[in-house]
């Protein structure tokens, strides 16, 4: 039986898929850069967080908090040392080094942990159910969902309201006028792939809390990214949003109508949104 | 007295094509230079090589002595020389007043320059100044891209052609605007094809031909002839 209940799920759900697309999004948007290592990353972000669980014995809300600067570092020194260097005219080099990256990533990660699946334990949260009137839902769907709009409010205001996120518009206009400016491209892209780790960190927290994760994991989450960013519109924020809901509801319905069919629903939502509308929901006016 | 700005010998390539070839150009503080010449004589290429968007041999472009002309476009900025670029080029995903920002966002020197005084000097973008930047006219667009280059509180503003494509009557209130911006302390480049409105401007003007100074002089010192001779490599 498809009903509220099936609907309701499918959105929380969709928040956690435009958190692993949020990151995506935001690179995308400033240096056309497709980061096929992305769903890498949140994994290996997911062993970052559990390996400070375990070791210190944090909650791992806090954990993450440990996580994001060395995430953020990690990021910036990435796309300093070699992502800048793929930038240019020719898209291609970025998708080969990314891809690589990916690789790499993934045979680092079960060299490291083995290819055994874990999860971060998040206690009783992972149990607990709120009631909304009309249904009743998991806790840790409905903080994912409110940490996905949270994280979107917070890049849209650092997108709007600041002078970074006035260099990142600027850089992502044109790089040139941008660098007679003032600006350095090379430092802006930086720091957009360190602010990207930040929502990977955020992501990686609840993927790691939500499910089990083993190292090969990672391009099986950046497909979801993928699609979500596709349907929401290259580069637009509130439209990844969009997408990754449209993919969670599509997902729940199909399993609420047959189990099998809940990725391949996903994937058909996906389908049909480009047939319909092949530059997404919410294009960008100049791209 | 060590000039503000000197280019000795500069040349410049794009690609396999030389368009500068040695152009030694000085700039006394205080002073506006028009750059003038045909099509294709190589004034873009002198002031994007000043600016730092095409690199050259440090040497090669001095700032009060210092060797720039290696440096990154972002670090000559730094050092006060900021550029009205051809086409006005405001970055179309700003409004007005983030297309001003922008511009004195690196550096903050000390000036007469600020939202409130470019304002004042260009008072239709006050009113305009929650529009995208590309939707503005023409003129209104210039006026954007000269107060842009202004927030920094230059030391010297390289302004490429900033009369193309406007209508008369928007060049001159355009031009209007420049002796306040002299008067703010900045020193100017002016590219200019209005031979005109350059030597009215001017305090001394270069004629490039074919990437090579062929005149220069004070704008009271040179004669029709001569310029037509600068200009097309024959005299009239």
């Amino acid at each position: 039986m498809i009903g509220v209940d099936t609907i309701v799920q499918g959105v929380l759900l969709g928040g956690l898929y435009a958190l692993f697309a949020a990151g995506l999004s935001l690179v995308f948007g400033i240096m056309r850069l497709v980061n096929l290592a992305h769903g890498d990353l949140i994994v290996m972000g997911a062993y970052l967080i559990l390996i400070l669980v375990t070791l210190s014995g944090l909650n791992p809300f806090l954990a993450a908090l440990v996580a994001a600067p060395l995430m953020f570092g990690l990021g910036w020194g990435l796309q300093r040392l070699v992502l800048n260097r793929t930038l240019g005219k020719d898209i291609l080099p970025p998708l080969l080094v990314t891809f690589g990256l990916s690789i790499a990533l993934q045979n680092a990660l079960l060299e490291g942990f083995s290819a055994d699946s874990r999860k971060i334990s998040a206690g009783g949260l992972e149990t607990a159910s709120a009631d909304l009137g009309i249904v009743t839902v998991g806790v840790m769907p409905l903080l994912t969902f409110a940490s996905a709009i949270a994280v979107i409010v917070g890049l849209n205001a650092l997108f709007y309201r600041t002078a970074l996120g006035r260099a990142f518009r600027a850089v992502s206009d044109d790089p040139v006028t941008a660098s007679l400016m003032g600006i350095r491209p090379a430092h802006v892209f930086a720091m957009a792939t360190g602010v990207a780790m930040l929502v990977v960190t955020v992501a990686a927290l609840y993927f790691g809390m939500r499910a089990n994760f083993d190292p090969a994991i990672g391009p099986a989450r950046l497909i979801y990214a993928f699609e979500a960013v596709i349907i929401g519109g290259l580069g637009s924020l509130w439209g990844t949003l969009a997408g990754g809901i449209i993919i969670g509801v599509a997902q729940t319905v199909g399993a609420a109508v047959n189990p099998e069919w809940q990725i391949l629903a996903g994937h058909v939502a996906f389908l049909l949104v480009l047939l319909v509308r092949p530059r997404g929901l919410f294009p960008r006016a100049v791209d | 007295m060590t000039p503000l700005l000197e280019t000795r010998g500069l040349t410049a390539n794009y690609g396999d094509f030389r368009a500068l070839f040695g152009v030694d150009i000085t700039v006394q503080p205080g002073e506006t230079v028009a750059i003038i010449g045909a099509n294709g004589a190589g004034k873009t290429t002198l002031l994007r090589a000043i600016a730092g968007v095409l690199r050259s041999a440090p040497a090669q472009v001095l700032h009060h002595g210092a060797p720039i002309g290696a440096l990154p476009a972002d670090q000559v900025m730094q050092r006060g020389i900021s550029m009205v670029p051809e086409g006005r080029r405001l970055f179309p995903s700003l409004s007005v007043e983030e297309n001003l920002l922008i511009g004195g966002q690196t550096r903050r020197a000390k000036g007469p320059w600020s939202l409130a005084t470019v304002y004042d000097l260009f008072p239709i973008l006050r009113e305009r100044r929650h529009s995208p930047g590309t939707a503005l006219s023409g003129g209104q667009q210039q006026m954007v891209a000269i107060g842009r280059a202004l927030m920094a509180n230059p030391e010297l503003m390289l302004c490429d052609e900033i009369s193309l494509g406007l209508a008369p009557v928007v060049i001159r209130d355009i031009y209007a605007a420049l002796p306040q911006i002299k008067a703010g302390g900045a020193s100017l480049v002016i590219v200019e094809q209005d031979i005109a409105q350059a030597l009215r401007v001017a305090d001394r003007v270069y004629c490039l031909m074919e990437g090579r100074v062929t005149l220069t002089g004070r704008p009271a010192d040179i004669t029709r002839d001569a310029i037509h001779a600068a200009y097309f490599g024959a005299p009239a």
